[in-house]
């Protein structure tokens, strides 16, 4: 069924008791052309541009818990395109122009909200970094805009502006097509788009193992038993390196928690995405008043989707450093997402030594707003044995060949990109 | 959390500095007289020390220093799906023998 103001009226009429489930729940076939393995935003976003983009529709998701219980679910819910390197800006732009398009092409609403992306900067130094990372997004033909202290208060005055401010305002870098959307809504749209077009999103199907014959994937071992399959593609995010050890190989990854936290919800007071400058805090306010922010990781190797006291505090005092008025608003929740951090901090869309075997990961905390043109370009490798050019840089090869995509110039330290 | 530093005794977490997998071990350096069968050999071992992770989901030994605390580096066995500490000792084997005869229980469960 399409949604539309029509059916919301019909539905109102009959007291909504005779809505459509939203998905079928098929049980597993013996056998598929492609299996997908992680029902997360990204698989699902694979699983719909097989569909859409190559017309491959025997194919099924393969999710061990239930859909939006992983990071799609557990994320800040930013999207933007100011990255620095000319690989990361092109593919997080490309994501970014098919947000601005999906609510419709799905016919679900993600409330995708470009409000606009500012980070903040608090020295000289960051702002000479500032002006670098805003000149080459605009040689990508990519939004940026350079404001001065006042243009900053302006467009979010719950920013300390004050003289005796701990970390002083200097300006910031905007991106006015940056924005959110609700994370939750993604998974389900994707699914409901991938369902639609036949193809079966099975839940509690967790993968435990690979047929592997002579270097080339037979299919997968699972709770619901065997599923036969041609190719398969493993899109699992904080469980990577497990999924990918059950075939034999190992990952320049490691896994780690970030937290994300939400207040009550107020009126109105912040109608941006802002990122401070002075240490690791973004923040949102969402459609329902909650002040939605995150932090830091908490700092070492973690597969416990919770984090730790210590982070929380350093998070609530660069909270109440940058936006005072915060420290008056009682936290409601907080939680915490396993992230596959890389070595480079950049993601992986690859070919496996194994044929037939693709992998997609190494999100590290970033890859929610990378939704779309990952699912895009996964696709377009899976149907065509191809890399797709926004996604070629992105090899697992790069690190023995030294092509690393490092945007922080940090090195080979997961836990600091 | 709270790791037990064997000169200090347990302390808070945010005392320390996580320096990651302690189970890598340092390749030799490339000395240019290999033939190419043992120059791909070494560029694997260092592709694998610098870039590969284990990254366990249950018990892992990894580096800790105690940068709030007495300085030194410690090897911490943790379970990372629990965050259970199992066992702490010091990264330099011959402090850490020191220790263990200063005080003979300690570590045992
Ligand atoms: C607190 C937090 C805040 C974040 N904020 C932002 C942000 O503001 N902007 C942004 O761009 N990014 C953000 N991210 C990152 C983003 O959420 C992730 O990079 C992205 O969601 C990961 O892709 P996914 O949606 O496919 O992952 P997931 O939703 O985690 O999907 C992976 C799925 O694989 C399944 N799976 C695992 N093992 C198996 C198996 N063996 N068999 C079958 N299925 C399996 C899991 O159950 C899971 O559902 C944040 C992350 C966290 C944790
Ligand atoms: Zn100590």
């Amino acid at each position: 069924m399409r949604y539309s103001l029509g059916a919301l009226l019909r539905h109102a009429v009959a007291g909504h008791r005779h809505w459509p489930a939203l998905l079928r729940r098929p049980e597993p076939r013996a056998a598929y052309d492609t299996v997908i393995i992680g029902g997360g935003g990204h698989g699902l976003a694979t699983a719909y541009y097989l569909a859409r983009n190559h017309a491959i529709t025997d194919v099924a998701v393969l999710e061990r818990g239930w859909l939006g219980g992983g990071n799609v679910g557990r994320n800040t819910t930013i999207i933007r395109s100011n990255y620095l390197l000319p690989e990361n800006i092109r593919f997080y732009d490309h994501a970014l122009r098919l947000w601005e398009g999906l609510s419709q092409e799905l016919n679900y609403n993600l409330m995708v909200s470009q409000r606009g992306a500012l980070v903040v900067f608090h020295t000289p130094a960051q702002r000479d970094a500032a002006v670098r990372r805003g000149n080459a997004m605009r040689l990508e033909g990519v939004d940026a805009v350079l404001l001065d202290r006042a243009g900053v208060l302006k467009l979010a005055p719950l920013i300390d502006g004050s003289p005796r401010a701990r970390f002083p305002v200097l300006g910031g870098l905007f991106q006015p097509r940056g924005g959110s959307v609700r994370h939750d809504a993604v998974a389900w749209g994707f699914a409901r788009a991938a369902d639609r077009r036949g193809i079966d999103i099975i839940q509690n199907c967790e993968v435990t193992g690979f047929r592997i014959e002579k270097g080339r994937v037979r299919g997968v071992e699972t709770v619901k038993g065997p599923i036969a399959a041609r190719r398969a593609g493993i899109v699992v995010s904080g469980r990577s390196s497990q999924v990918t050890a059950l075939a034999g190989l190992s990952l320049p990854i490691e896994s780690h928690v970030l937290q994300c936290f939400v207040t009550e919800p107020v009126k109105p007071v912040l109608d941006t995405v802002v990122s401070f400058g002075a240490a690791h805090f973004s923040v949102v306010q969402s459609d329902r008043g909650g002040i939605v922010f995150n932090g830091d990781l908490d700092g070492y190797n973690s597969y416990a989707q919770r984090g730790n006291l210590h982070t929380v505090a350093s998070v609530a005092s660069a909270a109440v450093s940058f936006m005072p008025g915060l420290a008056r608003l009682r936290l409601l929740r907080h939680w915490g997402g396993i992230n596959d951090m890389t070595m480079d901090g950049s993601p992986i869309i690859s070919r496996t030594p194994i044929e037939g075997l693709y992998f997609n990961g190494g999100w590290c905390y970033g890859g929610f707003k990378a939704t779309p043109a990952s699912g895009w370009t996964f696709a377009h490798l899976i149907a065509t044995g191809e890399p797709h050019p926004l996604a070629a840089p992105f090899t697992l090869s790069r690190f023995e060949t030294g092509c690393v995509i490092d945007e922080s110039g940090t090195g080979p330290h997961p836990g600091r990109h | 959390m709270r790791l037990d530093c064997p000169w200090c005794g347990p302390r808070p977490v945010d005392e320390f500095v996580h320096g990651g997998d302690a189970g890598k071990r340092r390749p030799m350096a490339p000395d240019g007289q290999a033939g190419a069968d043992e120059a791909r050999a070494q560029r694997r071992a260092w592709l694998d020390y610098v870039y590969r992770r284990n990254n366990p989901a249950g018990r892992i030994a990894e580096f800790w220093h105690h940068s709030g605390g007495c300085g030194c580096w410690l090897v911490v066995e943790r379970d990372t799906v629990s965050h259970e500490i199992a066992r702490v000792r010091l990264a330099d084997p011959e402090a850490d023998r020191a220790v263990q005869a200063r005080d003979p229980g300690r570590n045992e469960p």
